[in-house]
């Protein structure tokens, strides 16, 4: 469904149900160079089952209106807007890498607004190499690549995603050169210059989730210590083997993890 | 800071779709001869009927041995999807029937195999889907011919019986201009001599019964979504592919290209083509090409070696009239065959004798290693010869006119030796002469 969010069109996909603001709302947010098609087998189960779905593509993504914005707080405070646009008086904020810090910082910033968090390959600071970052900047195919390959921990992951047959590797490359040219080196910027985790981290009262790929090359494990560290009573999910396209390298282990933390999120 | 590379096609060609399977731990692809899976529970069932989960269901969608297999041709293509189906003109008619019904219409380059023209020509008319056919290459005949109702372009990579190298740059510029998918025939050259998707295109489809498999034991076909083509952009322009880009009734509502940005062709390929029209491929045959997918590398490259030779000992040979092979000089594409084929133009080429269809059939039946049968891509080398068998009903002047002679000979040179080969040509066209 479309949404006008600062008269730009802002679009989130319900995961085959109607909007209800009265159900239980799960914003699914993507990461950088991403859109909302990377949620969608935990979208379309969530949306059948009990909740009400916003797996949103950020501005210049996907089909939301441009342009992209440079930070993660603003992308916070965007994706704040689409929520109250929405109807919904609280919901839980599921994030993907660049996503996982837009969740944090929207809990930290609003938390009468999120009842939860799960924060899916995730890291703080989420550091961007200058060799990954000049890329983004100046050869966009190479940059892509290189995302590419550190996001994947297998050519072989199974039942794969969206269902038999897809592959993966691929079905990723192509949707990063789906994004306009331009969006990448922003994101990957934000990313690397968000610097609000900690004290975000620190004010966090909802409940948290963290699911974290083992061979995670992008965002390993470790890098989420700090953030883990700082959040009282959070939980976390290592799922094995998986590398930091979690949705797609194990559609049902980010999904199972997800059900079994939503429900303590009121 | 190196940069990370992909892992090479001949890795690929090994590796892609599969791992040691978890509950064995048998190395090689096992055979899933299963036409169904059990559910964990009531709500697993539910989930995987609705889309919720991936998984396998039934395996005339989706089955674990076709899966490797699938995924393998994507990888191997640089696509985001493949879909394994019964044949070659399976893979042409799903390929199809997924974007256009009754009513739609199809530019196809008139040099096809002649089961892909028939499909064209006369049976999906009767479903009323029109094509009309151009010559390959006339870029404003392909430009003239598209109509509003026009959903997809068409050609093979390599044409029959010329071997017409398709112009996928120019083509595949055309079609998206005119907000078209451009979808292409890649049998005879397989990804290991082009990768169609690089170069323009948005479909591709093979007769996997022939060089992946590559031994002339199986009959299957793969379709494979490039991920290229924007179908919401298309429909958003020009209303086509409402059945991707819209709600569709037939899948409980579902708008593929919500569901996946990049792929949704492949999904509706999928949930309502292998569903509906049911032409699904057997495990143990998708078991058999990928044996051949792994070796893929290796036997293309000596299938271009020997082809080169046969084709210098045709060319030099004085009962021989005429060579089509685009590597030739006087071949009308040779210069487009370098830029968009500079690993070779595969094994597949047509070249006439002198004399007439008397002279061709002496020419076949003293043959000793190649075989005479309707088939190409296989490890044995084969020929046909059309005047006495797919054409022997033409007369001469037709024959003529589609580019037939009565010595034309179709050969699909194998991996055998080269010397033995060369002899055994040799030993055929002394016999066509003789009888001269």
């Amino acid at each position: 469904m479309f949404l006008t969010i600062d008269g730009r069109k802002a679009y989130a996909y319900t995961g085959g149900k109607t909007f209800d603001a009265a159900l239980p709302t799960v914003a699914l947010v993507h990461g950088a160079q991403h859109d909302h098609s990377v949620w969608v087998l935990q979208s379309r189960y969530l949306a059948h089952h009990g909740y009400s779905v916003l797996a949103l593509d950020l501005p210049g993504h996907g089909r939301s209106a441009g342009p992209a914005l440079e930070s993660v707080e603003a992308m916070a405070q965007w994706v704040l807007a689409v929520l109250a646009a929405s109807g919904a008086a609280r919901a839980s904020i599921v994030g993907h890498s660049m996503g996982s810090l837009i969740a944090l910082e929207a809990a930290g910033a609003a938390p009468q607004q999120v009842s939860g968090i799960a924060l899916v390959g995730s890291a703080n600071p989420m550091a961007v190499s200058d060799t990954l970052l000049e890329a983004t900047r100046d050869d966009e195919p190479l940059a892509q690549d290189m995302v590419n390959i550190w996001s994947h921990s297998t050519y072989a992951a199974k039942p794969s995603n969206p269902g038999p047959g897809f592959w993966i590797v691929g079905q990723n490359l192509r949707l990063m050169q789906r994004i306009a040219p331009g969006v990448m080196h922003i994101d990957f910027k934000a990313c690397n210059a968000y610097a609000g985790g900690a004290a975000r981290a620190a004010q966090v009262r909802c409940p948290t989730l963290f699911v974290l790929g083992n061979r995670d090359a992008m965002t390993p494990p470790r890098a989420a210590r700090e953030l883990q560290a700082a959040i009282k009573g959070q939980r976390t999910v290592l799922v094995s083997p998986c590398g930091h396209n979690l949705m797609a390298e194990q559609p049902d282990a980010v999904l199972d993890a997800l059900t079994g933390f939503l429900p303590g999120c009121t | 800071m190196a940069s990370p590379k992909y892992p090479a096609f001949d890795t690929l060609a090994l590796h892609a779709g599969a791992a040691p399977d978890p509950a064995t731990g048998a190395r090689a692809t096992p055979i899933y001869l299963t036409t169904s899976y059990v559910f964990r529970d009531s709500d697993h069932a539910a989930s995987l009927f609705n889309m919720e989960r991936s998984g396998h269901v039934y395996s005339r969608i989706s089955n674990p041995t076709n899966a490797v297999l699938e995924e393998r041709i994507a990888a191997l293509e640089g696509g985001v999807a493949g879909i394994a189906v019964a044949s070659g003109q399976a893979a042409l008619h799903l390929g199809l029937a997924t974007i256009a019904g009754a009513g739609a219409h199809v530019v196809a380059s008139r040099a096809l195999y002649g089961g892909s023209h028939n499909l064209l020509h006369y049976t999906m008319r009767r479903f009323g889907i029109e094509t009309t056919f151009v010559d390959p290459r006339d870029i404003d005949a392909w430009r003239a011919a598209i109509r509003p109702e026009t959903r997809v372009l068409f050609g093979e990579t390599l044409g029959n019986p010329g071997l017409d190298v398709l112009d996928i740059p120019r083509i595949a510029a055309l079609a998206h201009e005119n907000h078209l998918p451009l979808m292409v025939d890649s049998t005879f050259t397989t990804p290991w001599l082009m990768k169609p998707f690089d170069l323009g295109a948005d479909l591709i489809y093979h007769s996997a019964t022939k060089f992946l498999s590559g031994h002339g034991t199986v009959i299957g076909g793969l379709l494979v979504d490039g991920g290229t083509f924007d179908w919401a952009a298309a429909h958003a322009a020009t209303g086509k592919f409402a059945e991707i880009a819209e709600p569709y009734d037939g899948f409980h509502g579902m708008n593929f290209a919500e569901e996946s940005s990049v792929a949704p062709y492949a999904l509706r390929a999928r949930r309502e083509g292998l569903r509906d029209f049911g032409a699904c491929m057997s495990p143990f045959s998708a078991f058999q090409i990928l044996q051949g997918l792994e070796t893929l590398p290796l036997r293309m490259a000596r299938h271009v070696e020997n082809t080169r030779k046969v084709i210098a000992f045709l060319a030099a040979h004085p009962a021989v009239a005429a060579v089509a092979y685009p590597e030739l000089p006087e071949h009308p594409d040779h210069a487009l065959a370098k830029a968009l084929l500079p690993k070779g133009c595969g094994a597949v080429f047509s070249f006439a004798i002198k004399g007439d269809r008397a002279a061709g059939m002496r020419f076949v039946e003293a043959l000793q290693v190649f075989s005479h049968l309707a088939n190409v891509g296989d490890a044995r080398s084969l020929v046909i010869h059309p005047a006495s068998t797919t054409h022997f009903r033409v007369p001469t002047a037709d024959l003529l006119a589609s580019g037939i002679q009565e010595g034309t000979m179709r050969l699909s040179i194998g991996l055998e030796d080269v010397d033995d080969l060369i002899e055994d040509l040799g030993r055929g066209l002394r016999a066509a002469k003789k009888g001269a």
